[in-house]
């Protein structure tokens, strides 16, 4: 443990006054701490480091391939004339340009919103089946996240670039700006309460400040991801519901309108940013 | 091969001794049938228990064994460890998590022509020192390292 | 049939570095279900590697090691073109083989 040298030998202040013992005690502790935090800090980062090299996500997007080609429904009918944007079957860059409004559903949808759409008009499948199973649990895995893994990984490097070229995508953003600053719930809390401001942390996991454009590129353009803790890959919809459950707000729907405002909100602000995702975080 | 069994079958009694051993409970069935798995090494709960049920009486401490390992993992789900030895004739390596339930977590045989490395990654239930124990020539060696477990927390 | 393995093998020098990783669940037995009973333990016991019908690595796990196992490891005499092969077996019996190529 370093100590930073802040005390003067003499151990007095700038005004030359002896400083007592136990106040010098107090500013050598002070520093020791800050100096452990920022040592925490590189030994994580070197922790995230070390595990970079092999994510398992690379497993759900071979999975997710899988799935894309595969003939379901009732219809036996494959994803792979789903247009996700780019046109029928284009799955290179098309998670950089999502949400985006999709004429044929006269609504702006994310990726997710948009698979549920193509599983229900080519594939035949039930709304309710199609949603039924969005997140991977102990019991159950997700056919969603390695859909998502595999789409989200053809636009790996491509920069976002989300839309608001129609009157729908821009109400979409408003709404989703409304939303991020709405207070709610029993504490009160609004998104911007943990990610409307720099340095702000939970525990040890440093807060991304979401209104400053280099923090909204970077948190956005890391989901989904493999984590660690959740031994899965989880989506951003996911990421949503969770922040949701965590705030102590009612459950977040899944691909609801108000999931798909939130995701346009952020999503657009990371314009610019380069796609990193899947990624791998704790 | 799983030392009770090898003991079971030498014994001359063959099938009748492991029913007995199966019965008094020293041998799962399921791991006696199974090829190649030492059972009561991974079943030890101390550094010194998995190193006899190894097969060697300790492990010296040795400077030729390194540990590459974060000092904190951010997630005790997924900590990364290699180990690598440069001791002549490295036959294996074995990661052990001292404070885990039970303190071996793998082990790898090295034949000639493979470098004495393995990079893998471990679970641990809480702070703990990770021992690499390594058989060359036959004998046992460790080297120790401290990593800590912290949960982050909630988000990102 | 368990999910297949994503297996790089290129060469690194004249040594071939071999980087898995394997679709698997790790369960260790410690967890217990929303009824509060225990999920039993479900893990890869033993892994193999072979290159031209050696056996480069052998390893035995516990349920120790993480889920969607991550395994690195080099070995000397392999060539770009020649395959190398993995096997895992875990305690219920399920076994899988995957193959990759060595690239150079």
């Amino acid at each position: 443990m370093e100590r930073a040298a802040v005390v003067r030998a003499d151990n007095k202040d700038k005004g030359g006054n002896m400083l007592k013992p136990y106040l010098v005690a107090a500013v050598l502790l002070a520093t020791a701490g800050a100096a452990n935090a920022q040592n925490t800090q590189q030994e994580i980062e070197r922790y995230r480091q070390m595990i970079a090299d092999g994510n398992p996500a690379e497993l759900y997007e071979a999975k997710g391939e899988g799935i894309w080609k595969q003939k379901r429904g009732p219809k036996q009918v494959s994803l792979e004339q789903c247009d996700l944007g780019l046109g029928a079957g284009v799955v290179k860059g098309v998670y950089a340009q999502l949400p985006r409004y999709f004429k044929d559903a006269d609504r702006v949808m994310d990726l997710e919103t948009r698979l549920v759409h193509c599983m229900v008009s080519l594939q035949g499948i039930s709304e309710a089946d199609a949603k039924r199973n969005p997140f991977s649990t102990a019991d159950r895995t997700s056919d969603m996240e390695s859909l998502v893994s595999f789409v989200t990984a053809e636009s790996k490097g491509v920069k976002m670039n989300v839309s608001l070229s129609h009157q729908k995508e821009r109400e979409m953003y408003q709404l989703g700006e409304k939303m991020f600053y709405f207070r709610g719930g029993p504490y009160d809390f609004s998104c911007a309460t943990c990610h409307g401001e720099d340095a702000k942390r939970i525990r040890l996991q440093d807060l991304p400040n979401l209104t400053n454009a280099k923090d909204a590129q970077r948190a956005y353009t890391t989901w989904p991801a493999y984590r660690v803790s959740q031994s899965t890959v989880r989506t951003f919809q996911w990421r949503l519901f969770d922040c949701f459950r965590q705030q102590r707000f009612p459950a977040l729907e899944f691909t609801s309108d108000a999931s798909v405002a939130l995701t346009t909100f952020l999503a657009k602000n990371a314009n610019g940013g380069t796609l990193a995702a899947p990624a791998l975080k704790r | 091969m799983n030392i009770q069994r090898r003991q079971a079958l030498k014994s001359g009694g063959g099938m009748a001794v492991m029913a007995v051993a199966i019965v008094a409970g020293l041998i799962r069935p399921q791991d006696a049938l199974a090829a190649d798995w030492n059972g009561p090494a991974f079943a030890a709960k101390t550094v010194a228990d998995t190193v006899k049920a190894m097969g060697g009486a300790s492990a010296a401490d040795s400077k030729a064994i390194q540990i590459t390992a974060p000092d904190i993992a951010e997630n005790g789900m997924v900590v990364p460890i290699s180990v690598s030895s440069s001791l002549a004739n490295t036959q294996s390596i074995a990661i052990l998590v001292e404070k885990n339930p039970s303190t071996l977590s793998a082990s790898f045989d090295i034949p000639d022509g493979t470098d004495p490395f393995v990079q893998t990654r471990v679970k641990m239930g809480q702070s703990s020192n990770v021992y690499a124990v390594v058989k060359a020539d036959g004998k046992y060696y460790s080297a120790v390292k401290e990593i800590k477990v912290t949960l982050g927390g909630c988000g990102g | 049939m368990a999910d297949p393995m994503k297996i790089r093998a290129a060469m690194l020098g004249d040594k071939v570095e071999v980087k898995v990783l394997m679709s698997h669940i790790m369960e260790t037995g410690q967890r217990k279900d929303a009824k509060g009973a225990s999920i039993p333990a479900h893990f890869i016991q033993n892994v193999t590697a072979v290159h031209n019908g050696k056996t480069v690595l052998s390893a035995q796990w516990g349920p120790a090691v993480s889920t969607n196992p991550f395994l690195s490891f080099r070995f000397k005499g392999g060539k770009a073109g020649e395959k190398v092969a993995i096997t895992w077996t875990d305690n219920k019996g399920d076994k899988r083989t995957d193959e990759a190529t060595i690239s150079a």
